[in-house]
């Protein structure tokens, strides 16, 4: 385990009745990072996170948050750290500004709350009762509210579940903020693209375990998961021709196209270039996709993130 | 003023209590007006019963409680303030009950105002903190609402707050000597009509604030801040406890009480507007 980390993790167990819910959860975070814990659902990464806040207790293993345990450090605890709750409301008659003044009146230094109403874009709903909010706005004033402290360490529990693209991609932006404000940041998701896009490294979670954890990057080239070049062609091609151009595994035809997974992608291309020459055959469209980190989890546990 | 809930039963119910009350018991007899008025605002104070143990159930239920457990705020300062802000929004209620006394039932004195604010104080803290300590151990909004019926019915039919104590059965009286209910409404129509000072209600005022005492310590040590997390089977024992300073108070009312020979003194102060008829049947 990496000395120094804002946020150290070690063996993980915790039990709901007969379901192991965390089986060994072991990771580290370091300062400034954003770090995501991936996982399709009751995977243990809510568990992970609300141990980390403080809200459950692990059968056995430890946490630390900025060098204190949140069980017993109280205030101090508190007082460093700011969440974004996955199951969690506000009176529904309570208005946007009264949840911002009320929060940030709990802590000895804060926000102000018209900063934190601009910043979240909450400015016009600043009167706006809880229960009036869209789901986006909802969200935000969670953001918000898990600000309000200005903490060191922000845990976002499914920042944008539930949330539609345009408003997912407005929590992205918030996060890129936060990160540019060197805030550690973990981040539960079970959203892909959420975690190539937003953090510096990735815990793959599965069945209470870490399976799979680094950069985005080196995740994607650490595993054998195989690039996808989508070809078109002028003519049909013989069934098979092109299953054995060198570095495809597989080849598959759909619609117009044929679809090549690759595991040395140049050299395919060129030996492609080289047999529709051959062929007297000519190239209409080649796109390439590297692989996400949705195949990694396939090729990892043979399910999909949302199966 | 924004939970339709709490306006109904900490406003709008009480006021219209005291209209039925003063209007139709008391039959505009401004002589009437102080027995009566102190049964609405023992009324006025048990609702705090109601509004604080379903408050707090919902903010569990709806996982808004866990919110502010990521918060510096722990369990007791998270119960304290909502007593305290129950307590700021009875008072205008209680202060309107008077007003509306004076100047639609023409009622004349205001009784023992210190006695009346100490009792109204302590009690509205008293029944507040039942209501937290039914909270804490129920797991449903449904099962607090059963039970919450079941106490309040029992507060409002057998304290003397609807039904004048004398009136009651002697069996029934046997029982309301041991309910929190009853020392609140006869300490108040004591303070209203008698001008009862705080030294000779004592008993009453130290009953219900060991009462609320324990109450609160109770509550705070069974406070859940997780909907799924379950009420533990002991809590139940640690609850009954609240009760203790009544069954003390009720024992000794029962060996050399005079609550029954006040309550029926009281009683008299409005025989003329009230019937003998309806007082004897």
């Amino acid at each position: 385990m990496l000395s120094g980390a804002t946020i150290e993790v070690n063996s993980l167990t915790k039990r709901y009745g007969n379901v192991e819910a965390l089986r060994g959860v072991s990771f580290a975070v370091n300062e400034g990072e954003v770090f995501g814990l991936l996982g399709p659902n009751g995977a243990g990464k809510t568990s992970t996170v609300e141990i980390l806040e403080g809200l459950r207790t692990p059968d056995s293993g430890s946490v630390s948050v900025c060098g204190l345990d949140p069980q017993t450090s109280g205030a101090e605890f508190k007082y460093a750290i700011g969440a974004a709750l996955q199951a969690t409301a506000l009176p529904d008659k309570m208005r946007v500004h009264e949840a911002l003044d009320l929060f940030g009146s709990f802590y000895p230094q804060r926000r102000g709350t018209q900063e934190l109403l601009r910043r979240f874009g909450l400015e016009e709903k600043r009167n706006a009762f809880y229960s009036q909010l869209s789901g986006g706005q909802k969200q935000r004033l969670a953001l918000a509210m898990a600000l309000v402290n200005n903490p060191r360490v922000v845990f976002l529990d499914e920042p944008t579940a539930g949330l539609d693209p345009q408003v997912r991609r407005e929590i992205y932006d918030i996060v890129e903020e936060l990160k540019k404000e060197k805030k550690t940041i973990l981040i539960t998701t079970h959203y892909i693209e959420e975690a190539e896009k937003l953090c510096d490294r990735v815990a793959i979670v599965d069945h209470g375990k870490v399976i799979a954890l680094g950069t985005p990057r080196e995740l994607k080239q650490r595993s054998g998961a195989v690039t996808r070049i989508t070809v078109r062609v002028a003519k049909p091609e013989i069934n098979g021709a092109l299953g054995n151009l060198e570095g495809v595994t597989e080849c598959r035809a759909e619609a117009d196209d044929y679809l090549l997974y690759s595991t040395r992608v140049p050299r395919t291309i060129v030996a492609l270039v080289k047999h529709l020459e051959e062929k007297n055959n000519e190239l209409v469209s080649l796109e390439i996709s590297a692989p996400s980190l949705e195949d990694i989890f396939l090729e990892l546990t043979g399910r999909r993130l949302r199966d | 003023m924004r939970n339709r809930a709490f306006l109904f039963f900490s406003l709008i119910m009480p006021l219209a209590f005291l209209f039925i009350y003063a209007g139709i018991f008391g039959r505009g007899k401004a002589q009437a007006v102080p027995y009566l008025l102190a049964e609405v605002l023992a009324l006025t104070v048990m609702g705090s019963f109601w509004g604080l143990s379903v408050q707090l159930v919902t903010f569990r239920e709806q996982g808004i409680l866990r919110r502010f457990r990521v918060t510096p705020v722990g369990a007791s300062a998270m119960l304290a303030s909502s007593l305290v802000s129950n307590y700021f929004l009875t008072l205008p209620t209680i202060a309107i009950e008077f007003y509306l006394s004076r100047s639609v039932f023409h009622m004349t004195g205001l009784g023992n105002v210190l006695s009346i604010f100490v009792l109204v104080t302590i009690g509205t803290v008293t029944f507040a903190s039942l209501g937290l300590i039914v909270a804490s151990v129920t797991n449903t909004m449904q099962e607090t609402q059963i039970i919450n019926q079941i106490i309040w019915f029992v507060f409002l039919f057998i304290s003397g707050a609807t039904i004048p104590f004398p009136l009651l059965p002697g069996a029934v009286q046997a029982v309301a000597v041991f309910l929190p209910a009853t020392y609140l409404v006869s300490g108040l129509q004591r303070a209203m009509i008698d001008h009862t000072n705080l030294p000779n209600l004592g008993m009453y005022l130290a009953s219900l604030g060991g009462c609320a005492l324990i109450a609160f310590v109770v509550s705070a040590q069974l406070f859940r801040w997780e909907p799924e997390s379950k009420a533990p089977r002991q809590a139940k024992m640690w609850a009954a406890a609240a009760v203790v300073p009544f069954l003390l108070l009720g024992v000794w009312e029962s060996v050399n009480g005079d609550l029954r020979s006040h309550a029926m003194k009281d009683l008299q102060s409005i025989r003329e507007p009230y019937s003998m008829e309806r007082i004897e049947h």
